[in-house]
Order: C-alpha cells, then sequence, then structure tokens
C-alpha cells in the first residue's frame, strides 16, 4: 500500500458517493472494518462525533462535527489534539544503539544532546526513503524513535534484520516497541499553556525538538516538542490506560478551545506547513536529498557516510539531485497527487504529488516533484487537472510561516 | 453545526423533510439518482445539483469544474467535478440531454452548493432529450432510505 495515503483515504470515501455498484462495496468494507486495530480511544472518537475510516490498517477520525476547515483555522488559532496512537513509537537501548542506528538513518544521532530529537529518513541501498521519523537521543544508550503506522511492519522487518546481523558480531542494542503506549499530539498557539496545566516542570523552557520524560496528569510520560502542522505544540507518549483521561483533561483545560482534530485536517495544517507525507511526497525510489532534506544529513555523515545508500546520496549532495520536492500556487481545480506539471509547450516537467485547497491562505497549495532547472521559485508551469491546463507557480515552503518554539 | 441549523430554518419553507434522526434532508418533488445528484424537471428542461447527503459527505466545497453550455450530457455519465477540502467527486448527470445553462455563481461562490444544494448551489439545467428516463430515478422516500442503508453500512 502506499502508505495510507490520506489522499487516497479521502477519494475512497467520495467514490462511494458514484459508486454504482453498492453490493460489492458494502461486502469490501465489512470484510475490512473487522480486521481494523483500534486505539484505546476508539470509543471516546466515537461519543465525540468522529467518522472513522480505514487508515494504514487502523480506524481513524478524518473529522469531527467541524468541517475540516473550521478544524485547520482552530488549530492555528487555538489548538488541535490529534489522536495519532496508531504511528509506532519504538526504544533502542545498549551502549551500541546509536553505532547501529547511524547505519540506517542519515542524521547525525551521535552529535544530539541527550534530551533532543530530530527529523530523519531511513534509506535503503540505493538511498532511497523507507520512511521519515523522529528520532530523540533520550540518553547515550536510549534512543526513542516514532515511525509512520502504514510503514510500521516494512520498517520493524528492516530494523530487525539489521539489528540481528549487528548483534551477531557483538553489537550492543535491543528494542522495545512500545505498543503499551499511546500517543497523542497536542498542537497550536494554546499547547503549551493548556499542556502547563497538568505538569510540574516548567514548559517555557522546553524548546522545538527536545525531549522529556515527565509526570502529566498523574502517569509518567515521554514528552516531544514537534509536531506535524507547523505550530508549536508537543506530542505525548501516555501509558495506554491513561490516555483517554488525558486527552479529557487537555480538552477540558482550553476550555474547549482546543478541538480534537482528525486525519482530514492533519493533512491540510503539514501540506500547509510544507512537510512531507510519506507514502505520497516521498517514496522507496526517492531519496531525501531528492525531497528538500538534504539539511537532514549531518556534517559528521557528509563526510563519513556509512549508511545505506550513503554513495548515491553524498553523490546528489555533491552533484545536485535531477529531481527536487517543491511546492506551488495554482488556479483552477486544487491538484492532487499525480496530476501532471508540464511548461508552455506542454513537455513534462513532473508531477504532483500532494495538493488541496489552503484553508488559511484561501487558495489551492500543492508539492511535488520537478526537474532540476525548473524547481526556482516563481517559474511558471502548467498542472495538467482532468486533461486541462491550470496556472501554477513554483513557491516556497513553508506556504504558512511556521512557529516552532525556539530560544529567541 | 451551521449547516443543520440551516437546514431546519429553511426545511418549512423549501418543504424539505428533515428526519428525525439528523440525516441530510431531501426535497420532495425532486427525482435523485444513486450516485447522489438530484434533478427537477419542468417541462422538457431540467436543473441538476448535487444532493444534500452528497455535499454533507464532502464538506466544504472549494471548487466545482462546470461543463460548457450546449454541450451534451448522458445519463449516469459525468459532466463535471466538485472538490472539496477532502477529495474530489464526479458528477455525473442523472438524465440525458444538451446543457442550457450552467451556475456561474459557482465558479467565485462554490459554498453555495454546501449551503443551498437544492437552490443557489444548482450546478446545470438541460434540454431532455428523453422524459422517460426521469422513472429510471429515485423518488424522496426511496432516495432518503438509500442514503439511511448507504450510512449504515460503512
Amino acid at each position: 500500500m502506499r502508505g495510507g495515503g490520506l489522499w487516497q483515504l479521502g477519494q475512497s470515501i467520495t467514490r462511494r458517493l458514484s459508486q454504482t455498484d453498492k453490493k460489492s462495496i458494502t461486502r469490501r468494507c465489512f470484510a475490512s472494518e473487522a480486521d481494523l486495530k483500534k486505539t484505546v480511544l476508539y470509543d471516546f472518537h466515537v461519543a465525540h462525533g468522529g467518522k472513522m475510516v480505514p487508515f494504514a490498517g487502523w480506524s481513524m477520525p478524518i473529522q469531527y462535527k467541524d468541517s475540516i476547515m473550521d478544524s485547520t483555522l482552530n488549530c492555528r488559532e487555538n489548538g488541535s489534539l490529534f489522536d495519532v496512537s496508531h504511528m509506532c513509537g519504538l526504544s533502542l537501548k545498549g551502549k551500541n544503539s546509536i553505532a547501529f542506528l547511524e547505519k540506517l538513518v542519515i542524521g547525525d544521532i551521535a552529535g544530539l544532546a541527550p534530551g533532543t530529537g530530530t527529523l530523519s529518513v531511513l534509506t535503503n541501498e540505493k538511498g532511497g526513503a523507507i520512511d521519515d521519523t523522529v528520532i530523540t537521543k533520550v540518553t547515550d544508550d536510549h534512543i526513542y524513535l516514532v515511525v509512520n503506522a502504514g510503514c510500521r511492519d516494512k520498517d520493524l522487518d528492516h530494523i530487525e534484520g539489521h539489528m540481528k546481523a549487528f548483534k551477531a558480531k557483538g553489537g550492543d542494542v535491543g528494542w522495545h516497541i512500545h505498543d503499551e503506549r499511546s500517543l497523542l499530539a497536542l498542537q497550536g498557539p494554546l499547547a503549551a499553556p493548556v499542556l502547563q496545566h497538568l505538569t510540574k516542570d516548567d514548559l517555557s523552557k522546553m524548546y522545538f525538538g527536545e525531549f522529556h520524560i515527565l509526570d502529566i496528569n498523574g502517569a509518567e510520560c515521554f514528552l516531544t516538542r514537534t509536531g506535524y502542522t507547523g505550530e508549536d505544540g508537543f506530542e505525548i507518549s501516555v501509558p495506554s490506560e491513561h490516555a483517554v483521561d488525558l486527552a479529557k483533561a487537555l480538552l477540558e483545560k482550553s476550555e474547549g478551545k482546543i478541538r480534537l482534530t482528525g486525519l482530514g485536517a492533519r493533512d491540510s495544517l503539514r501540506l500547509e506547513a510544507g512537510l512531507c507525507l510519506y507514502g505520497n511526497d516521498m517514496e522507496q525510489h526517492v531519496t531525501p536529498i531528492e525531497a528538500g532534506l538534504t539539511w537532514a544529513v549531518g556534517k559528521r555523515r557528509r563526510s563519513e557516510g556509512g549508511f545505506l545508500g550513503a554513495d548515491v546520496i553524498l553523490k546528489q549532495i555533491a552533484d545536485g539531485p535531477a529531481i527536487r520536492r517543491v511546492g506551488f500556487f495554482s488556479s483552477g481545480p486544487p491538484p492532487r497527487g499525480h496530476s501532471e506539471i508540464v511548461d508552455d509547450q506542454g513537455s513534462a516537467l513532473g508531477e504532483v504529488t500532494s495538493g488541496g485547497f489552503s484553508p488559511c491562505l484561501k487558495k489551492n497549495i500543492a508539492m511535488g516533484y520537478l526537474k532540476s532547472g525548473s524547481h526556482k521559485a516563481g517559474t511558471k508551469v502548467k498542472i495538467v487537472i482532468r486533461g486541462k491546463s491550470y496556472e501554477g507557480v513554483v513557491t516556497k515552503m513553508p506556504f504558512v510561516p511556521t512557529k516552532y518554539y525556539k530560544p529567541t | 453545526m451551521a449547516f443543520r441549523l440551516w437546514a431546519s430554518k429553511t426545511s418549512s419553507y423549501l418543504r424539505i423533510s428533515v428526519p428525525h434522526r439528523g440525516f441530510a434532508s431531501v426535497a420532495k418533488d425532486l427525482k435523485y439518482a444513486d450516485s447522489h445528484e438530484w434533478v427537477k424537471v419542468d417541462g422538457t428542461s431540467a436543473t441538476i445539483g448535487i444532493t444534500d447527503h452528497a455535499q454533507d459527505h464532502l464538506g466544504d466545497i472549494v471548487y466545482v469544474e462546470l461543463p460548457e453550455v450546449g454541450a451534451a450530457v448522458k445519463q449516469g455519465s459525468s459532466f463535471g467535478a466538485v472538490e472539496s477540502v477532502k477529495a474530489t467527486s464526479d458528477i455525473n448527470s442523472p438524465v440525458s440531454g444538451k446543457i442550457i445553462d450552467v451556475n456561474a455563481e459557482l465558479s467565485s461562490s462554490p459554498g453555495l452548493v454546501n449551503g443551498s444544494p437544492y437552490n443557489d448551489g444548482w450546478i446545470i439545467k438541460v434540454e431532455l432529450s428523453d422524459a422517460g428516463e426521469v422513472s429510471n430515478l429515485m423518488d424522496a422516500d426511496k432516495y432518503s432510505k438509500f442514503c439511511e442503508e448507504e450510512d449504515s453500512s460503512h
């Protein structure tokens, strides 16, 4: 599957609107819904009006009673609470954990200060992205990372295979998959003041990318100041038996301003923030350099290499990649994944990988890949949608300024 | 929800039946296709739009792709598309004929389809080529049941 892309998901829902072969569709839905995994917040979502849809093998809320437009705007104005427990958190432990992980990712993990993290990419031998992941160095012998739900099985297979080989050579590393925990994302300007009500730790001293293990609402949580919306905010890994209480407490402390928000608005928010959705904007055959994540290849890694696909990736850094991920504004209908991008003469330049109508900017935004040379901001292109060409222009990302909490 | 409020306020004026369990509204004098478009027949011409149920499922509509006046439409075939924040959906014509008018207002105000699916949010007008086709469509009661069944099956 394509990583559980949200756009595919949206299409599958609305295609049913024009579906005439109703019986087969009904059968298929019944068969798959029984197999879907539920987070511990499932009943809580349903009770709050969550429209549950299949996503990467899980039944997740695509939206609640608020429209996707309103939810997106409210996140930036007040705040959003997302259940992202479908994502897979895992810990690597052992004195060689860092040396092991650095064979699989592009980031300088050894160089991270304890209690800080970064976005990184798991690569294959060809330099392609197996998944993107947020990696935190808890201590020198404990790494915590979160990978995508849709990539869980292949990521774990990949890590496990390399771990066996590493351990066979005497390396000290083991793992724990945090299936006993749930993950909540609290995002937006009210995230910090609301969360502060539920913990004694001073959140004003915790900056973007930092990680603490602390008591929140009476439970020991892993707290990362990060997110997927472009706003300030946190991801809170909470023991699953405390997840519903924590969700209730966060909503209550916000006095109704922080709203439960589903995957639909989450997709609009991450797109506005210019962030990749794995399975749409990044795939096995795309390198992190092509995806615009050159910054995530640590300086030391550029000189030393030593990760899967380093030869391809380091060469692309030196020579420049053949294709690049860029942003677009466009007229006409919102571009979606796989819309073709052409020049004035109709020659192919690339393809849109995700796009939509920006609730904040009130116009179409998209990202996609273009041949190097046509990738500069301001370049005019045509985007082909249902056989018609519409005006597009290459634009810098993020589309909406990010508001990460950084030391001034 | 803003829409629900609208539906209950205007239901008496439009003679829309609003079922008690909060299902989307239907208008009594229209005919419905199973792909969730409505048609209002007036002599040899017909007005076409998408139903309240369809707009409710799609969410905020941000773009309506309109066909050209003069183009032919065929029962069950796509003539345009609606784009919401969430997704794209084809619009199928419930009847065959020739397009005699399109709702140009939708180019600047696509949200009319959400706010007024049976009135200001109409999409095209068609000169019918086969008035008999209308008998293939559902009436309001049948369409309401159809929507309930479809919603409860997923």
